[in-house]
Order: C-alpha cells, then sequence, then structure tokens
C-alpha cells in the first residue's frame, strides 16, 4: 500500500476495527464492508446506533448502502472525483484543521521550482517520460525545495509496490523551507488549492453521476465531523486498490483525512479492509517479489549492489526510523543463514537472490502464456477462474512442464486440462498437474495478521484427513528434500540454500487438545517459526522483546522487525493472549498488534502539539508532564520519553532529527505528506483519469487515461477504445458475503451453495427495458475478451445514472462462480482485462466495460464438478450418545 | 419358560421427572440491526446437522432459502423497496420459530410429541411425533413441516441442547451485530421496548415489536421482533389465527346448526303429506 506509506509512513491501516465505533461520521467508499467483512462491520453499526453518520458511497446497492444511513450512487472509476470534489470544499471553506495540519502535515513544505503540475500540463506531472511511459523518479521534479538529486535511493521500475525506507528517502535532509503563512506560490498547501480548484460539485455531479446534493451532504458531513471534538473515518477495500489509479484513490483518501485532522485521532484514519485472510501477514513477510520481511527492499541486480555496504548506501535514509535498517537487515540475514552468516561474508548477502526484471503475478503469467515460464506452485490460489483475464490464465497454465496445486477441492486452477469454457483438448496439453490436499484453518496452528495488523494465533483442533497437510509442511518438507538434494553442492549460488536455517522439528511429539498424540510425524513445529519471526538473542537464544534491541553487529537474529515483541520470552506466545476487557475497545491483550501492540499508527497526534489531548472527548495518547511520558489508552506510536517541545539540534540524525510535534516519524521529515515528493510512481498529487476502458472523457484533460498503466500487447488481451459503442455499459464486480473469492473455499460448501446457487449480473430496470430483459432472464454479458451467461437480477439497486448529458448504465457482476465445484457459473474474470498499474501492479478488475445482451451462449455452461452432497454427511458423531446428537440428523 | 429381559431395554419406558422449570428463554431478533449476512442460517445448519435443501436461484432479491422447513430453521428475508422520493430500501430480517407462549402447533399435537420444555420453548420430541402433520396445519406462521426423510416435523429447538450446557443458541452466537440476542424473555421484552424508543426517536417514528405483546386472540410470542414496515414485508401474517381461540364458537355454531337441523327435520317428519 505505497499511498499509505507516502502520506503517513506506513502501509498498514491506520487504525482497527473497534476503533470505528468512536467515529462521528464515517466514509466507506470502494468497499462493501457488510458483505465482504460482516463481522468489523457490527463497530460501523455500533457507530451509526451512536448517532454517527454512515454514508456508502459506492457504483452499486448493496448490503452495505442498505445499512448505512446515506447511499450515493456514482460511476465506477470516478473516486477521486468525489474525494478531490471533497478537498477542494474543504480548503475553499477553509475549514481545514489548521492547528493540526500546519505543525503535522507538510502543508507549509515549499516544492522545488520545477515541478509542474498535471493541470498545467495537459494531465501529466513534470517528468514524464513518453517513451518510457514512466515518470523519471531519479530526478527531482517532484522534491522539496533544496533537496539534492536522489540518485541512489530511488526505486527500480521493475520493483513494485515500495519499500517503505525508499518512499522516506526521498527527503533526505528533512529541513526543507516552510513557509507557515502560507503566502509561498509553491507551497504544498497552495499547490493542493490550484491542483483542485477544478474539482466543483457541479463537476463531480457531472463526472460521478450523483447529484451535487447527495455529493454536499457527504462533504458538509465529512467537514462537520472533525476538528477537535469530531472525528470522522474512511473505509476502503479492494474496490479502491483495483483500479489504474488505485494508488492514487487511497492517497486522495489519506490527504483529507490530513486535512481534517483525522489521522492517529480515535474515530478517525483511513481503515484498509485487507481483501483475503492474513493478506496483511502476506506482505509484512511478504509473498512479494520485491520485498524483504518488514517492508526492506529485496536487492535488485540493475541496482548493482554487490556487497552489504552498496545496498546499504543505496538504501539509506539517514533522518527518521528509518536510519535502523542496517539492524534489521543483518539480524534478518543472521535468522536466515544462523553462523554460516558472518561479518566476514557480508552475513550471507550475497546468498539473497537479486530481482532481475517485474515478476508480479500479472506479468508473469504474460510471461507465462508465451511459454517462458516451465514450472508453477499454486497455493491458495485460484489464477484459471479467480484472476484477471481468466482466459489467459488458462492459456498460460497450458504452457507449464508441471503444476503443483494445493488446495481443499479439485478446483479451476486443477481441472483447466480438460474443462473450462474454453472447451480444451487434454491431448494437446503437456503440464504435469500434482495436486496435493491441503488441511483447513482448523486442522492446523499457526498466525493470521488480520486487516488491522493484529497477529493471532490460532491452534490445532484436529488432525486433518489423509493426505491433507498444511502449508507449512509441504514448504518445510519441500525445502527438506531440497537441501539433501543439493548437499555438497559447492557452486556459490547454493550457498543461500544449503545455509538456511531449518530447524522447525518438534521437540516433543505434537499433542492434540483431546491429549492424543498427532498422527502425523513430520509436522513443523509452527511456533519455533514464530520464535524466530520475533527474534533471539544469539549467544543466549533468548528471544527479543522489541525492535530496538535489535543490533547490527551480528548478536541478534529477527525475521521480521515489525513483528518484535509478539513472542518476548520462552512460552509467551502473545498472538495467542485473549483477553478483553468488558467496556474497552483497546485491549492490548488481545493478540499482538504490530508495531509494538500498538493498535491505532501515529496516535501522537491524538494529542495537540503540546501533548495535550485535543479534547476530552477525543483523548488517546498524551504527554504526562509529572511523568514526562507518553501514555494514554494505547502503546504510544512515538518515543516514550520524547517531550512535546523537543527540536532537533542542527545537524541532528536519526530519531534526534524528529521533533515532538512530528507524529509521522517513519518520513524522514516526520510529518504527514499531503503532497508526495516520493513514494508513488504516478503523480505527487491525486488527479482524475478515466479507466482505461471507460465510455466517458475525462473531463479536466487531453490525458484521458493513467499515463503509467501499461497493457501487455498480446492477442487474448484485447482492450475496448474509449467509449466504443460495441461496449457501452460501465461494469463493476463485487463480493457476495456467501461466498468467498473465486469459491476457492466455499464452492464445495452444500451450506453456502443453497444460498447462492448461481451467477447473476445486477441491472438496473431501465437497462433490463432497452435491452428486452426480464427478471431472472439467462442473458449474456460480452467484454473485447470474452463472453459470460448469467441470470439477470433486474433490481432498482443498480441505479443508471446520468454522466455528461447521458445515461450511463452500470452491471453489477459476482465475482465467486467458476465451471469447478458443487454450483458453476460463468465466471466474472473472463470480462476482466489485464491493465497493470505502474505501483503495485495491480489491475483494473473494478470498472472496464461490456455489453449485455438476452439469451445464452452456444456453449452451455459446465454441469458441477462435484455432485451434491447435501452436508453434513449422514454419519452419526463419534463418541456422542444418541440422545446427544444433533437434532437435525433424521431430518 | 423365563424370559430374560435385558434391564436397559426397560430404562426408556421409565418417566422420569421432568427437569425443574427455568426462567423462560427466548430470541429478540431486531430488524434494524440485521445486515442480511446468513451467519445465522449456516450456524444453525452447522450445529443441528441440518441438510442443504437444494441449488435452486429464486431471484428472490438474495433470498434462495425461501421458507422456513423441517431442515431450514432461521431463514433471512430480503425486502426491496424503491421509494416514492427516488432511492431504493433493502429490510432483511431473520426469521425464526417463535415459540408461541399459547402454541397452536403444540394444541393441534394428537400424540404429545410437541411439548413446553423447562426453558419455556416449544419442543418437538422427535420420537414420539408421529407425522399426521396436524401441527403443520396449525401454524400460522408456516414454521413447521414435515421431513422428507423421517415423515415427522422439525423446527427450530432453541438449541435446547446448547441451552442445557449454558450456552446460547448457535444463530444469537453467530449473529454479528446483535441483531438476535437471546436471553430471559422478561428481560428481552423491556430491552426491546427501550430499544423501540430508540429507534423511534433516531427517525424511524413506524417502527414497531411484533409479537412481544398479545395481539387480539393471540398471545404474545417468545421469539419476537422489531420491525419497521407491515409485517407482509418480512412475511410473517398480520394478525395470526390461532384455531383453538375459535373452538368455542364454532363448536357452539356447530351445535346451533345441529339442533336446528334435528328440529328442522322433526317438523318436517311430523307432517306427513
Amino acid at each position: 500500500m505505497p499511498s499509505l506509506s507516502a502520506t503517513f509512513g506506513r502501509g498498514a491501516a491506520t487504525t482497527f476495527q473497534e476503533d470505528l465505533q468512536s467515529s462521528d461520521c464515517i466514509l466507506i467508499m470502494g468497499s462493501n464492508m457488510a458483505e465482504a467483512h460482516p463481522v468489523g462491520f457490527r463497530f460501523v453499526v455500533k457507530a451509526r446506533e451512536k448517532g454517527a453518520k454512515v454514508f456508502h458511497v459506492d457504483p452499486h446497492f448493496s448490503r452495505t448502502s442498505a445499512c448505512a444511513t446515506n447511499y450515493v450512487p456514482i460511476r465506477t472509476g470516478t473516486d477521486i472525483v468525489f474525494l478531490g470534489g471533497i478537498i477542494n470544499q474543504v480548503l475553499q471553506q477553509e475549514r481545514w484543521f489548521k492547528e493540526y495540519v500546519l505543525p503535522y502535515t507538510n502543508a507549509a513544505t515549499i516544492i522545488n521550482d520545477q515541478y509542474v503540475d498535471a493541470e498545467d500540463n495537459g494531465g501529466v506531472f513534470s517528468g514524464f517520460d513518453p517513451e518510457t511511459k514512466l515518470y523519471e523518479l531519479d530526478k527531482a521534479h517532484w522534491h522539496y525545495a533544496g533537496e539534492p538529486t536522489p540518485s541512489a535511493a530511488v526505486v527500480p521500475p521493475e520493483a513494485k509496490a515500495q519499500a517503505w525506507n525508499q518512499t522516506s528517502a526521498a527527503v533526505k535532509r528533512g529541513t526543507p523551507g516552510r513557509d507557515f503563512t502560507l503566502q509561498h506560490p509553491n507551497c504544498v498547501l497552495n499547490i493542493l488549492r490550484r491542483h483542485y480548484a477544478r474539482y466543483t460539485p457541479e463537476m463531480v455531479a457531472n463526472t460521478c453521476g450523483c447529484t451535487q446534493e447527495q455529493f454536499l451532504e457527504v462533504a458538509e458531513q465529512m467537514m462537520l465531523n472533525s476538528g477537535r471534538e469530531r472525528t470522522g473515518a474512511i473505509v476502503y477495500a479492494v474496490g479502491w486498490t483495483q483500479h489504474t489509479t488505485g494508488v492514487q484513490i487511497i492517497r486522495a483518501a489519506a490527504i483529507l483525512q490530513l486535512l481534517l485532522g483525522n489521522a492517529g485521532r480515535p474515530g478517525g484514519g483511513v481503515m484498509a479492509m485487507r481483501g483475503h485472510a492474513s493478506i496483511q501477514g502476506s506482505t509484512d513477510i511478504p509473498t512479494l517479489y520485491n520485498l524483504l520481511p518488514g517492508y526492506i527492499p529485496q536487492p535488485a541486480k540493475s541496482r548493482q549492489c554487490n556487497t552489504l555496504a552498496d545496498y546499504l548506501e543505496q538504501e539509506k535514509v539517514e533522518r527518521g526510523y528509518w536510519v535502523n535498517l542496517p539492524k534489521f537487515v543483518v539480524s534478518l540475514l543472521k535468522a536466515w543463514y544462523g553462523d554460516a552468516a558472518t561479518q566476514e561474508n557480508d552475513w550471507g548477502f550475497s546468498w539473497v537472490p537479486r530481482i532481475t526484471e517485474d515478476h508480479s503475478q500479472l506479468p508473469t503469467f504474460v510471461k507465462m502464456a508465451e511459454g517462458k515460464v516451465r514450472g508453477l506452485f499454486l497455493m491458495g490460489q485460484n489464477p484459471a477462474a479467480g484472476a484477471p483475464n481468466a482466459r489467459l490464465n488458462r492459456e498460460a497454465l497450458r504452457q507449464l512442464d508441471w503444476l503443483v496445486v494445493r488446495d481443499f477441492f479439485l478446483l479451476e486452477s486443477a481441472t483447466f486440462w480438460k474443462d473450462g469454457p474454453d472447451r480444451p483438448d487434454p491431448a494437446t496439453i503437456g503440464t504435469e498437474i500434482f495436486f496435493l490436499p491441503a488441511a483447513a484453518g482448523a486442522e492446523k496452528p499457526g498466525t493470521l495478521t488480520n486487516t488491522q495488523r493484529l497477529i493471532q494465533w490460532h491452534d490445532k483442533a484436529m488432525d486433518p484427513p489423509g493426505d491433507c497437510r498444511s502449508d507449512l509442511w509441504f514448504i518445510w518438507n519441500l525445502g527438506r528434500h531440497l537441501k539433501s538434494l543439493y548437499a555438497g553442492s559447492a557452486e556459490p549460488r547454493d550457498g543461500g540454500l544449503l545455509n538456511l536455517t531449518w530447524n522447525y522439528a518438534h521437540d516433543q511429539p505434537e499433542v492434540l487438545p483431546d491429549g492424543s498424540v498427532s498422527r502425523l510425524q513430520d509436522e513443523p513445529d509452527t511456533e519455533k517459526v514464530l520464535r524466530e519471526i520475533n527474534g533471539y538473542r544469539i549467544s543466549d537464544g533468548s528471544q527479543l522483546k522489541a525492535f530496538d534491541e535489535i543490533t547490527d553487529d551480528g548478536s541478534t537474529a529477527c525475521g521480521c522487525w515489525i513483528y518484535t515483541g509478539v513472542y518476548p520470552e520462552e512460552g509467551c506466545n502473545r498472538s495467542r493472549d485473549r483477553i478483553a476487557v468488558p467496556g474497552r475497545h483497546v485491549n492490548p491483550d488481545w493478540a499482538f498488534a504490530w508495531p509494538a501492540n500498538r493498535r491505532m499508527m501515529y496516535n501522537r497526534a491524538s494529542a495537540d502539539p503540546d501533548g495535550n489531548p485535543w479534547s476530552e472527548r477525543k483523548r488517546y495518547v498524551w504527554w504526562d508532564g509529572e511523568q514526562k511520558r507518553w501514555t494514554g489508552l494505547d502503546v504510544p506510536d512515538f518515543p516514550l520519553d520524547k517531550p512535546p517541545d523537543y527540536r532537533a539540534a542542527p545537524g541532528a540524525t536519526g530519531m534526534d532529527f524528529i521533533d515532538g510535534d512530528s507524529p509521522f516519524f517513519m518520513h524522514s521529515d516526520g510529518k504527514g505528506w499531503l503532497f508526495a515528493p516520493g513514494g508513488i510512481k504516478d503523480g505527487p498529487l491525486p488527479t482524475h483519469y478515466e479507466p482505461v476502458e471507460s465510455p466517458a472523457s475525462n473531463p479536466l484533460y487531453e490525458q484521458r487515461s493513467n499515463p503509467t498503466a501499461s497493457i501487455p500487447e498480446v492477442p487474448l488481451n484485447p482492450i475496448a477504445p474509449p467509449a466504443d459503442p460495441d461496449y457501452p455499459l460501465v461494469a463493476t464486480t463485487y463480493r457476495l458475503t456467501e461466498h468467498y473469492l473465486s469459491g476457492g473455499m466455499s464452492r464445495f460448501d452444500s451450506w453456502l451453495n443453497e444460498l447462492q446457487p448461481a451467477m447473476f449480473v445486477e441491472i438496473s430496470p431501465e437497462l433490463a427495458s432497452e435491452r428486452g430483459v426480464q427478471h431472472g432472464d439467462w442473458v449474456v454479458v460480452s467484454s473485447p475478451r470474452s463472453a459470460i451467461e448469467a441470470r439477470a437480477m433486474v433490481t432498482p439497486r443498480m441505479h443508471s445514472l446520468r454522466v455528461e448529458g447521458r445515461t450511463v448504465h452500470q452491471v453489477g457482476i459476482p465475482i465467486h462462480f467458476g465451471y469447478a465445484g458443487e454450483v458453476t457459473g460463468g465466471q466474472a474474470n473472463e470480462l476482466i482485462p489485464i491493465i497493470i498499474d505502474a505501483n503495485v501492479s495491480m489491475h483494473e478488475g473494478k470498472a472496464f466495460t461490456c455489453q449485455v445482451r438476452k439469451g445464452r451462449l452456444s456453449q452451455p455452461s459446465d454441469t458441477p464438478s462435484v455432485p451434491v452432497a447435501s452436508r453434513p454427511q449422514q454419519e452419526p458423531m463419534p463418541d456422542t450418545p444418541t440422545q446427544a446428537q444433533p437434532e437435525g440428523r433424521s431430518a | 419358560m423365563e424370559v430374560e429381559v435385558n434391564p436397559g431395554l426397560l430404562e426408556g419406558l421409565v418417566k422420569s421427572e421432568p427437569p425443574p422449570a427455568h426462567v423462560p428463554m427466548g430470541f429478540f431478533t431486531d430488524s434494524t440491526l440485521c445486515i442480511g449476512c446468513k451467519a445465522c442460517e449456516v450456524a444453525c445448519k452447522q450445529w443441528n446437522g441440518l441438510p442443504a435443501d437444494g441449488m435452486e436461484w429464486t431471484g428472490q432479491s438474495y433470498d434462495n432459502t425461501r421458507q422456513l422447513s423441517a431442515t431450514t430453521w432461521r431463514h433471512v428475508t430480503f425486502t426491496e423497496q424503491a421509494l416514492p422520493q427516488g432511492g431504493v430500501r433493502w429490510l432483511f430480517n431473520s426469521d425464526v420459530c417463535k415459540h408461541c407462549t399459547e402454541a397452536p402447533c403444540r394444541q393441534a399435537c394428537p400424540t404429545g410429541a410437541i411439548i413446553r420444555n423447562e426453558f419455556d420453548n416449544v419442543y418437538v420430541q422427535q420420537d414420539i411425533c408421529n407425522g399426521c402433520g396436524y401441527c403443520v396445519a396449525a401454524c400460522p406462521f408456516g414454521v413447521l413441516a414435515r421431513s422428507e426423510a423421517d415423515g415427522t416435523a422439525h423446527k427450530c429447538t432453541l438449541c435446547y441442547d446448547r441451552q442445557k450446557d449454558g450456552i446460547e443458541p448457535a444463530c444469537a452466537k453467530a449473529c454479528p451485530t446483535d441483531s438476535i440476542v437471546f436471553g430471559p424473555v422478561e428481560q428481552l421484552r423491556r430491552q426491546a421496548r427501550q430499544r423501540l424508543d430508540e429507534v423511534r426517536a433516531k427517525g424511524q417514528p413506524q417502527a414497531y415489536l411484533y409479537g412481544a405483546e398479545d395481539a387480539g386472540e393471540y398471545k404474545r410470542l417468545n421469539a419476537f421482533f422489531l420491525l419497521t414496515e407491515e409485517p407482509a414485508a418480512y412475511n410473517l401474517p398480520e394478525a395470526p389465527y390461532l384455531p383453538s381461540a375459535s373452538m368455542r364458537r364454532k363448536y357452539m355454531w356447530s351445535a346451533a346448526v345441529g339442533l336446528g337441523l334435528s328440529l328442522l327435520s322433526a317438523v318436517i317428519l311430523r307432517e306427513p303429506t
């Protein structure tokens, strides 16, 4: 989430779901929270019942809209217009929270005079190279006045999802010129004013398709619920991320929250609702190709960093918290390579793989379709149904030599060689597929890191059946086999594998909750992995208590510095704690939140510059003048003993540079970034671009869509031109509560399937009547990529909008179906193009164009591949007397 | 010849003392807090081991459950309303057996299979039910149904087994927004009245409690609802019909008609033509 790290310092939700109940106004946009996150939505309902306004701004009226106090329909892909409109209102009406904004953000900072705004340049910012379609981030186009050119610490273009230190490195000196009188034309707030001046209510209504009144009501309520006494929160999810402008949409929300003084305060913040279980965990300890654990950059071949010293010099940040980078890197190498990592061999830095190009998912599958990838492991991934342009993905999988699928049932990605809408001929497919059944959540122990950085442990309840095994079992045993295969190799490149610490075997046989010994003898000890992630001292093996104990002299090992504290001493697994104090919603003994068990990040901002709570009503963290410490309801996110009036001495470095009124100390200037001098690849300020596929023109610029978005030019990925008469409808995709993702975790479960048994698309009565479609009819939805069939749900919940003086119809497409499982149906991902955003390699699955006609495809849909099991199986419960058998067994 | 009887065989024939009465327990379902997630439906099926009912898309909004049945004991209704002033409203409510304080199903049951248990819940004793189906016809809410599998009538047990172990029913446990609350009925009624005042004060003056108090001949329910639309919008009867309430009147009418007919026939027969 580069948007949040570029605004606040860390790329994660700033707050936690329980705290939404403290909010006075909640704006839910790009999220269908009631359906996709129903358990967290309880806190939104609580806030609403306490009197908070809840706005749902979304292309389709969902269960979230039904539970909100106000619903505002907008055309998909116009979120920056809507948010920019609110920013404009805040600035025009001078209703920004001055006492917060001036000290805590870079509002007064002066930007260098080479900067040219997109508003003055036809829709591109200064520094755009039309050849590469990228901005020249290595030149100081968007930098603070007086900053040196960032030659070294700039992110290589092949690395998507930026490391946090690289964001921070955009500000080197940290003491930029500031004009607190806001007279300088190039101070950030004035740039902001000019940039959003054209986002008027008329323009918002005309582009988004809502009414001016609807828009102004949201803006007014957001402004009313800010300041000392009141706060508002913004909730988003993949409805914002899955755009070519996704990172910038989130940036717009983060800017708004800074202007309103809502970041780091109770009831405020930007609540990112992550799209998958433990997806936060999978970026913290990343499955990403370009990050090391804890948001440290993976070394890149193009950067020529042959030694650790080279690498650390390139990634060096002199001010703010990232001065500690060398400690985190050396301790990570010690955790990975143990005794083999010595000062003499650079702690084994040469064994860390270098990235050579963009290895993110979408480009990799495009290459795979060209036959350039030989083998693939799929674990909890279903690209044959669950990734954009599923047809291209299946074509890619058919080019592989081998494929390992670990999942619960034979889903689309394990049966693409014989099933699917493209009717493959198995005889022509050479891919050898290994299907390994996976253990379910209750059949393995471990942690999930949820959307609010909360690391929660779960125990294993029982052994998995048959050959099902945990993913950790698979990875650990695969590693053991590989190590024995390579044993004795003298090749330097094999040193990393051979020296990898891999000692996770159980010391004692594993005991299950019922006291019996597990029948599985080769499962690793998950807690050992967590202990290594937490970190320990090499000398005596004792656990590290906090990340300030991590060193760069090889005396500590730490698998992921931000997790330190989760296992602070022998036998103390804090992610297992479950103590909730009734009546309190900040519960430090309920699991462990990184960093340092802080539930709300940047909470220094919940106190005024002098360290006092902004108001009694919004007390959270404050400076205790007697004890000379920060204290409060949460773990303060600030050096505990740094007084509010601390001012850095000239020449100070590291955390000494951070003033007592700088809550965003992960940034090297300690400020929240309204204007991002670095960390974002497509502009320092969010600006409106149309989705690549869109029926509308860009009301602002000649430059219609995001200039940095890339479209793989392959035959299976055709794109509809702007305002294509063949595809005049706007398509958007979403989830239903009853299913999960492409169905890999739900479409084999009868209890869920009976609740949503078939694919449908939602269309408005106006569109239905134009197409002669009756409610319940079969319809074919087509895009330039493919076509699917579905039942028509004709409902007033879909709104046809007035955009630029004409009617635009939107088609709502749930994403859950596919051709494998107990219930099947047209899969939304057949229709979605592969368009890749420059920041994080994200597709644009939330906004594309399509056509709808009545009827069916010539090839009827597949029949279910799994017979209906009528859960549950009718065997009696074991070890249970007849009277205590479930009531419904005979029913 | 002596017949040896296994003593265990007779155990089931001995009538044991009923457990001591507990305070009446029930549900308060607040539709204004329901988010339509159907977690109650799934939790109920999972705990009670109920099978899925089929994979049929109904097109009735997001409701593919349709109705309460022998194998569906919670049912979330979805009501879409296009508002006259523009815009749309979507109402959710989780329907369940009402555990009527005067339950027509129990009155209609000829075998005594339907009882009030110690928690004052209406409970079908599956081993006594003979499957006659009178209760199915008697229930004005369409709660009871006869199972295709075993031919007997089934419905919500209010998780009798869980209550005996001191834990709340599965649906209430699973409900993320506390739209379904389980507890002592008297306390729930107080809570519901208080909640009703809040909801009305916050701009929904039309809100009301369904079944919290006696309504005409129908006595109050142990599972009652807070609703914001007329009952029909949630598939609930406006005035539930209690067959037994009209029985005295109907017997009188039958007797009167019978008497009248007898008299008439007597008169006709006395006058030969």
